[in-house]
């Protein structure tokens, strides 16, 4: 579908240099023959998936920046009032709470920064090492050696099982008395054992290898998707000319392949955002495991639910995610704006 | 393919500064080769090991340790681990979920894309981004609310048990379809993009209605890309995690994934049964896998590029 830059230039060109005119005729002709049946689908088609989207998936979304103002336990009602400061919590519920969650969010709350601190590392890891590892598999195969087909298929492997799969089958891997590395680096005692998903100075990375394991084979096929529909006239131009296959791929693939390059910065970054089922299948995401995604949830399925606080932290998410996400729309939707 | 039409300039190319020029290319070639087979094997290996761990009985392993060589093989890990755990109504429940919701969702993103790429309806590229941007929030910006939300819808009992949205196959095949609408929309749209107007002039003077022209016209000629995205939505709600874990409370509601995390609770003294009970959940996702693989890269790759 990605057409080399030359292409969709042109094509790009051609639309609007015919553009203009035709399409204030066919307005002026598809208004005509638009029937009040005609309308009646209309309105259904886009108004039930619309009612739908805005209903469970933006509603929520505003309501968690609204909510992250409030002090809320979940039970009875919300109301206008503002909290008031010395006063027991459950006659201060439902109340306006102000910037407060925020504030306790950073200075009190124990898990906050550790949280922060590991997604960070986890989205330091996605861009250093796994991205780089899917683009780097991606041009290989697209090289066509001999085996190409096998590779893939067998790399592109783990983005089909569901990550809480993926946190099963590494148990075995990481398992302290018999588990693979354990046992091939001959620390499998009881005394030495290296405790690879429960110690907290470790398992963040244990947990990141599972994480890149993954992430790179879908950086892969994504990538491969792209290098297929460059032009091959391109890299024959740039051969030509004398090119080695790193200038090649650095000078001339690279940069016509900047909408996918977009794509994949934006699954990287949402990904590292979203994480999620791997920590909570290892130990429920706590012990230095914790994640941001982690302490929304906590606050939800725990037994304390702290509603106000828990939406804080959903808002620093949906913050974050807002650059790639507006990155990406304003890449993908520009021309079809201007035109 | 490209590399193909690559080797020709190469080769007529490569007579005059040759010679040393030939060597490091075959030694890149041979490193690429290497590469790959040591990162395929790495890839593998964690999935053959789980495997191997759920053929072997818990005896062996408690003896020898998960490395070792086999001493017996067996697929009583796998008969046990589907009796015991009652897995057939798991992927009952899964199947429940799956099915509808990729329907739903399928039948709604195909009537969306439709509208918002031939007819001229106002702000149609604001409404594509609305669902666009909708598919890229992290779920757990939008989870607080549902919840709450989930607490307060209540549904006729034939919809659920509950009586509420939450804990309810049906609010679940809701949320999987609010959620992935988006993604499918911008993949349909790009794609009814590339039909030539012309089809929909001529539909137009044969005096089609505007539901002829999205359910005769449109809809067969999407079948590829209809394809892919079932591929790949089968496979992502099948495997969804979060919103089962959070909007479910009662374990035997929950679809196989999910409930993957009580299995391992109920099975912790012999790994050997989750290792087989996590091998039986992937079947489904292996089949596509083995069967559909081309369908899941091309709705891929139709996700990452626009038209």
């Amino acid at each position: 579908m990605t057409a080399s830059s030359p292409e969709r230039v042109a094509a790009a060109v051609s639309e609007k240099s015919e553009g203009s005119k035709p399409s204030v005729r066919r307005r002026r002709r598809r208004l005509r023959t638009m029937t009040t049946r005609d309308r009646i689908v209309v309105a259904l088609l886009l108004g039930i998936p619309l009612l739908l989207d805005l209903a469970f998936v933006w509603f929520p979304a505003i309501g968690t920046v609204l909510l992250s103002f409030t002090k809320w336990n979940g039970v009875g009602s919300l109301h206008e009032k503002t909290c008031k400061p010395n006063m027991p919590s459950i006659l201060n519920n439902g109340c306006w709470y102000g910037l407060q969650n925020y504030h306790q969010a950073t200075t009190i709350d124990p898990s906050f920064w550790p949280a922060v601190r590991h997604n960070v590392i986890w989205l330091a890891v996605f861009v250093v090492i796994a991205t780089p590892l899917g683009m780097l598999f991606a041009v290989l195969l697209d090289r066509g050696l001999r085996g190409t087909r096998i590779y893939q298929s067998l790399i592109f492997l783990p983005v089909m099982l569901s990550l809480a799969l993926i946190g099963i089958i590494w148990e075995f891997v990481y398992s302290q008395n018999y588990g693979l590395i354990n046992t091939v680096i001959g620390r499998n005692g009881n005394s030495n054992a290296i405790d690879w998903l429960g110690n907290p100075h470790l398992n963040l990375w244990a947990v990141l290898v599972e994480a890149t394991w993954r992430q790179a084979g879908y950086v892969m096929v994504l990538y491969l998707a792209g290098l297929k529909a460059v032009d091959p006239t391109l890299r024959e131009a740039a051969l030509m000319d004398g090119a080695n296959a790193w200038q090649t791929f650095w000078r001339v693939i690279f940069p016509v392949m900047r909408p996918i390059n977009i794509v994949i910065m934006v699954v990287t970054v949402i990904e590292s955002l979203r994480a999620f089922d791997l920590v909570y299948i290892t130990n429920k995401g706590i012990n230095g495991l914790e994640l941001l995604s982690v302490l929304v949830t906590s606050n939800i399925v725990g037994e304390t639910q702290r509603v106000g606080f828990g939406s804080a932290l959903g808002v620093v998410l949906l913050v974050i995610s807002l650059v790639p996400i507006s990155i990406f729309l304003y890449q993908t939707f520009r021309r079809e704006e201007s035109s | 393919m490209s590399s193909q039409t690559l080797a020709a300039p190469a080769s007529v190319g490569s007579p005059r500064t040759g010679g040393p020029g030939a060597k490091p290319r075959a030694i890149g070639q041979i490193a690429s080769q290497v590469f790959l087979i040591v990162a395929s094997v790495l890839w593998v290996l964690p999935i053959l090991f789980a495997l191997y761990v759920a053929v072997r009985p818990y005896s062996d392993t408690r003896k020898y340790g998960y490395v070792s060589m086999p001493h017996h093989l067996t697929f009583d890990n796998f008969r046990q681990a589907w009796t015991q755990s009652d897995m057939l109504h798991f992927f009952w429940n899964s199947a429940l979920i799956t099915i509808p919701a990729v329907v739903i969702v399928l039948a709604l993103a195909s009537g969306v894309a439709f509208v918002l790429t031939r007819v001229n309806v106002k702000f149609n590229v604001a409404l594509l981004i609305v669902f666009t941007a909708g598919n890229l929030l992290p779920q757990q910006v939008i989870i607080t609310p549902l919840y709450r939300i989930y607490l307060k819808i209540h549904l006729p009992h034939f919809l659920a048990g509950s009586g509420l949205m939450y804990n309810s196959i049906f609010g679940l095949v809701v949320i999987n379809v609010a959620f992935q609408l988006g993604f499918c929309v911008f993949v349909l749209s790009n794609y009814m993009r590339s039909i030539p107007g012309e089809m929909y002039e001529a539909a137009l003077v044969d005096g089609a209605s505007l539901w002829t022209r999205f359910w005769r016209l449109t809809v067969p000629l999407c079948r590829p890309a209809l394809a892919a995205l079932a591929t790949l939505l089968t496979t992502w709600i099948y495997n969804d995690f979060f919103w089962a874990i959070t909007l479910m409370s009662s374990g035997d509601k929950r679809p196989v994934t999910s409930a993957l995390a009580n299995l391992q609770g109920q099975f912790v003294s012999n790994q050997n049964m989750i290792a087989a009970a996590a091998m039986i959940a992937a079947i489904p996702t292996l089949v596509v896998y083995l069967v559909l693989q081309r369908q899941f890269i091309a709705g891929l790759a139709l996700g990452s590029s626009k038209g």
